[in-house]
């Protein structure tokens, strides 16, 4: 009976400490600049989802077939989607420019004669997706060799370091790149499954694998710290099986940097993906992405340079916004830095 | 006293030596016309390299412009501007012979005075010598332009020990050097006038000269060559023009080539005066600039060349009749038009005869309201509602199809129009882009069982044949091959038997083969073994100080001709 009541009856203590994560919570709600960079994602990720809503509905396109034949309505008249330049020679044409009419080519057309606004969107889809996914697999990966490394030590640590030290030599853009042009060539075939070089899944792992020395580092010290703490000591001493202590007691306490990780490694993959792309070597036509988009623009850029900056801004944005958030989460998720703010 | 003579002596001399000065500054250098615009460097730029110095060898067209300011053959095509001439002139020959033995024998009289550029004189033996060394150097056309010499088989067989005995033979007696062919051959003066043709000194090593060019009898000589940075010309001092038309005289007394300037690159930097001229046409995105601000410098060049996509008929789904027409009625040819750059540049074509050649005749059998038996005399839209109709009576749609295009963006964004059209009449289209030196050779073997190969076609010389024959009969298939032409894997006995006839009556009455290779144009469509795309016109940008007619038809550019303010 005391004890219910003791129970029921919030004790002073929990009522003035909240838990952890509560505390990091308030922490990023209260960083203006983190949350402006998590509207600002949550924004640009909610206008790409729109993407075939927009396409469909609004400007009445088709952003993955060649279009430079055709016309479309402005203002009550028919426009040429190509349009002759003016010069006393007639030489060239040059896609419509911006009209910032959201219902025809609102940011213009590429040289294929595409309405860039849709294909923009569309390939925010693909860059988001792959960046995004490419995080989690990296983290996935990052996590079972750096935990794996940090708490068992000795052989298995020598063998994932030096593995990783390897990985690390190679510069980043260059492995991503061999990697692309291997898989893109000819895909992949691992047994009895066959992916084509146009799946996404290919980008995603590539950029994934690259990534793992950068994210298994910091997981595998912050494991190390944590073998010798008291609580896992004192774990170790009352015969709490390995496994269980890698579980309960290592890996939640991880936690909270795989949380600070991960935009970043969003961005980072993000930026990798755009760059593969740009070369033909990640997002496969017709498909697109912010990467193939610039592609596309590179042709035009004395001309209609809308269709490289439109994806160029959208990657800054976003990577910009995912560093902000990275930083406002490593600030709120830092115990020693709440604390101090919270005395 | 002896001091202040020899001041005397030094002041006299330094004064003559002012006072002449400019006498000798305005006389011509050795070889150069007699121009106020004859001297200077002309600094031209290009992406790509040239490869091979050896003129025989070389198969890359931006190097035929610079070694047709090299080397010479016993024929040539007028280096004059103005319209198409599609018969060879006399070069190193004096004149044209009359054809003997039923056009079985030529005997070319050979010119007096030409010097190669080491000092040696021209003689038949020379001549000999070269004829010879096409087969024994393993030039890429020995088989198709030159096993016909009497002797030639054998050599292809065994080139290490080629004689061409009773094929060719030098009379240095008279000067002379006589031709015996196994059949008439009414494209004779063309294939010597073809660049692999060239002649060279009989002492010329049998093997590949690649960056050591050899010595030429024109107008400027190779003095040195890098293929990764560039080429330096420098005039020929023992050239003496003997015809402005088959070899002139040089302007410039040097010429320069710089290598992987971008085309874009190039344009920043004849626009800067920092080049003369740009090897590959002007980027589509630069067009209207140039147009606008440097209307006066640009000149648009005509060309007899040709985009098409292959079709491989051996495969499915194209190895069915109407899949191939339904693809040639559905394709958007204005699209094309536009992917090039607009209508002043290009135009659609309907078959594999570009526009001015020898036996073309308008012909569209793939055009709305047209149809192989009844073929439109230009192509004016698609006909998607055919196209699809045939496709259906196919049933091939939802099969994937693979287009293999040229890295380049221009092809590329053919390839994507081609990707696009395929997709509207439900086939899974993709699209792979690989470096232009290998998608040109990966395309045309059969192994690599390629269903859509993108490509471009500039001929040799101004012949029907050397589009048709080389392109699609059936010797020119060779399976498992990367050196078979006929990218489609085109064989029609039909087709052969008229293209054949064409050839064959050409010797005699031009105008009567004119007409049958037309007909065997027309026979060609109604099968659909390709796709013709369109035809263009080169864009080229010249610095400020170019001046003069620099273009002529075939070699589309004489370097020699660039006058320099």
């Amino acid at each position: 009976m005391e004890t219910q009541t003791a129970a029921s009856a919030p004790s002073p203590s929990r009522a003035s400490v909240p838990g952890p994560w509560r505390m990091a919570g308030r922490s990023l709600a209260a960083n203006r600049s983190a949350m402006t960079a998590l509207a600002a994602l949550m924004l640009v990720t909610f206008a790409c989802l729109l993407a075939p809503f927009y396409a469909g509905d609004v400007a009445r396109t088709d952003p993955f077939t060649s279009n430079v034949a055709g016309s479309f309505m402005l203002n009550g008249h028919e426009v040429d989607i190509m349009q002759p330049n003016d010069n006393p020679l007639h030489l060239g044409l040059s896609p419509v420019g911006p009209t910032w009419n959201p219902s025809a080519y609102m940011l213009g057309a590429d040289s294929q004669g595409r309405d860039v606004a849709a294909r923009l969107l569309y390939g925010g889809r693909n860059s988001l997706l792959i960046s995004f996914s490419a995080a989690l697999v990296c983290i996935a990966i990052a996590t079972l060799v750096g935990v794996s490394a940090g708490f068992f030590g000795g052989f298995v640590d020598t063998a994932l370091s030096r593995l990783m030290d390897i990985m690390w030599a190679v510069p980043v853009y260059l492995f991503a790149i061999s990697l692309s042009i291997v898989t893109i060539s000819q895909g992949l075939k691992i047994g009895p499954f066959t992916i084509e070089s146009d799946n996404l899944l290919i980008p995603i792992f590539i950029i994934a694998l690259v990534y793992v020395p950068y994210a298994a580092r910091p997981i595998r010290g912050r494991v190390m710290a944590l073998r010798n703490a008291e609580f896992v000591m004192a774990a170790r001493s009352l015969g709490v099986p390995q496994h269980r202590i890698l579980l309960r007691d290592i890996v939640p306490n991880v936690s909270t940097t795989l949380v600070v990780l991960t935009p970043l490694l969003t961005a980072l993959a993000l930026l990798a993906e755009s760059a593969l792309s740009f070369l033909s070597i990640g997002v496969q036509a017709p498909a697109a992405s912010w990467g193939t988009i610039i592609q596309d623009g590179e042709g035009l850029i004395y001309t209609r340079p809308m269709v490289a900056i439109a994806p160029g801004l959208a990657i800054v944005i976003v990577v910009l916004a995912l560093n902000i958030l990275g930083d406002g989460l490593r600030d709120a998720l830092d115990v020693r830095e709440t604390s101090r703010r919270g005395a | 006293m002896l001091l202040k003579f020899s001041q005397a002596i030094g002041c006299a001399v330094a004064l003559s030596a002012t006072a002449l000065a400019p006498a000798f500054a305005d006389a011509p250098a050795p070889g150069a016309p007699a121009s106020p615009h004859a001297g200077g460097t002309l600094r031209l730029a290009g992406q790509g390299m040239l490869g091979t110095m050896d003129p025989q060898v070389s198969y890359l067209h931006i190097a035929y412009q610079v070694l047709n300011v090299v080397y010479d053959g016993l024929t040539t095509f007028s280096k004059s501007p103005g319209p198409l001439k599609r018969q060879a002139i006399p070069d190193l020959a004096e004149s044209l012979p009359p054809p003997e033995d039923g056009g079985l024998t030529y005997r070319f009289h050979i010119r007096h005075g030409v010097y190669f550029s080491n000092g040696k004189e021209l003689t038949p033996d020379d001549v000999a010598a070269s004829m010879r060394r096409i087969f024994k150097a393993n030039s890429p056309t020995a088989g198709p332009y030159y096993s016909h010499i009497v002797g030639g088989a054998a050599c292809l067989h065994d080139p290490d020990h080629c004689t061409l005995a009773g094929g060719v033979e030098p009379d240095d007696q008279n000067w002379t050097v006589a031709f015996h062919l196994t059949h008439p051959d009414s494209e004779f003066f063309d294939r010597l006038a073809f660049l692999h043709a060239a002649i060279l000194p009989a002492d010329t090593s049998t093997h590949d000269v690649g960056n050591n060019a050899a010595p030429g009898t024109g107008p400027y000589r190779i003095v040195s060559y890098d293929p990764n940075t560039g080429l330096r010309m420098e005039r020929n001092p023992y050239f003496k023009q003997w015809d402005a038309e088959a070899q002139p005289a040089g302007y410039p007394d040097a010429i320069t080539y710089t290598f992987g300037m971008d085309p874009e690159a190039s344009v920043t930097a004849i626009e800067n005066g920092q080049y003369d001229w740009m090897a590959e046409n002007a980027p589509l995105d630069r067009l209207g600039e140039i147009g606008s601000r440097y209307a006066d410098r640009v000149r648009l060049i005509d060309f007899l060349n040709l985009y098409y996509a292959a079709l491989n008929v051996n495969i499915p789904p194209f190895n069915d009749l109407r899949v191939r027409q339904a693809f040639n009625y559905a394709i958007n040819r204005k699209a094309m038009v536009i992917h090039a750059g607009g209508p002043t540049v290009s135009i659609p074509s309907c078959q594999l005869l570009p526009v001015g050649s020898p036996g073309f005749e308008p012909s569209c059998a793939y055009t709305k309201g047209a149809s192989p038996d009844h073929p439109a005399q230009e192509w004016q839209a698609p006909d998607m509602e055919r196209a699809r109709q045939l496709i259906k009576e196919a049933g091939v749609s939802g099969q994937r199809v693979g287009i293999v295009s040229p890295s380049v963006p221009s092809y590329v964004a053919m390839a994507n129009e081609l990707r696009s059209t395929l997709a509207d009449l439900g086939f899974v289209v993709s699209v792979r882009a690989i470096t232009q030196a290998v998608q040109f050779t990966y395309i045309q073997n059969s192994d690599n069982r390629v269903q859509v190969g993108l490509t471009g076609w500039n001929a040799d010389y101004p012949a029907a044949s050397s589009y048709l024959q080389a392109l699609l009969s059936c010797g020119t298939f060779i399976p498992h091959s990367d050196n078979s032409i006929n990218i489609s894997g085109f064989c029609d006995h039909d087709v052969d038997a008229i293209m054949d006839r064409a050839a064959s009556v050409s010797v005699t009455d031009q105008k009567a083969g004119d007409a049958l290779w037309a007909e065997a144009s027309r026979a060609i469509m109604a099968q659909a073994p390709v796709v013709p795309l369109n035809q263009v016109r080169w864009v080229t940008l010249l610095s400020a100080r170019v001046h003069g007619e620099i273009r002529a038809p075939i070699y589309e550019v004489v370097f020699s001709k660039f006058q320099l303010r």
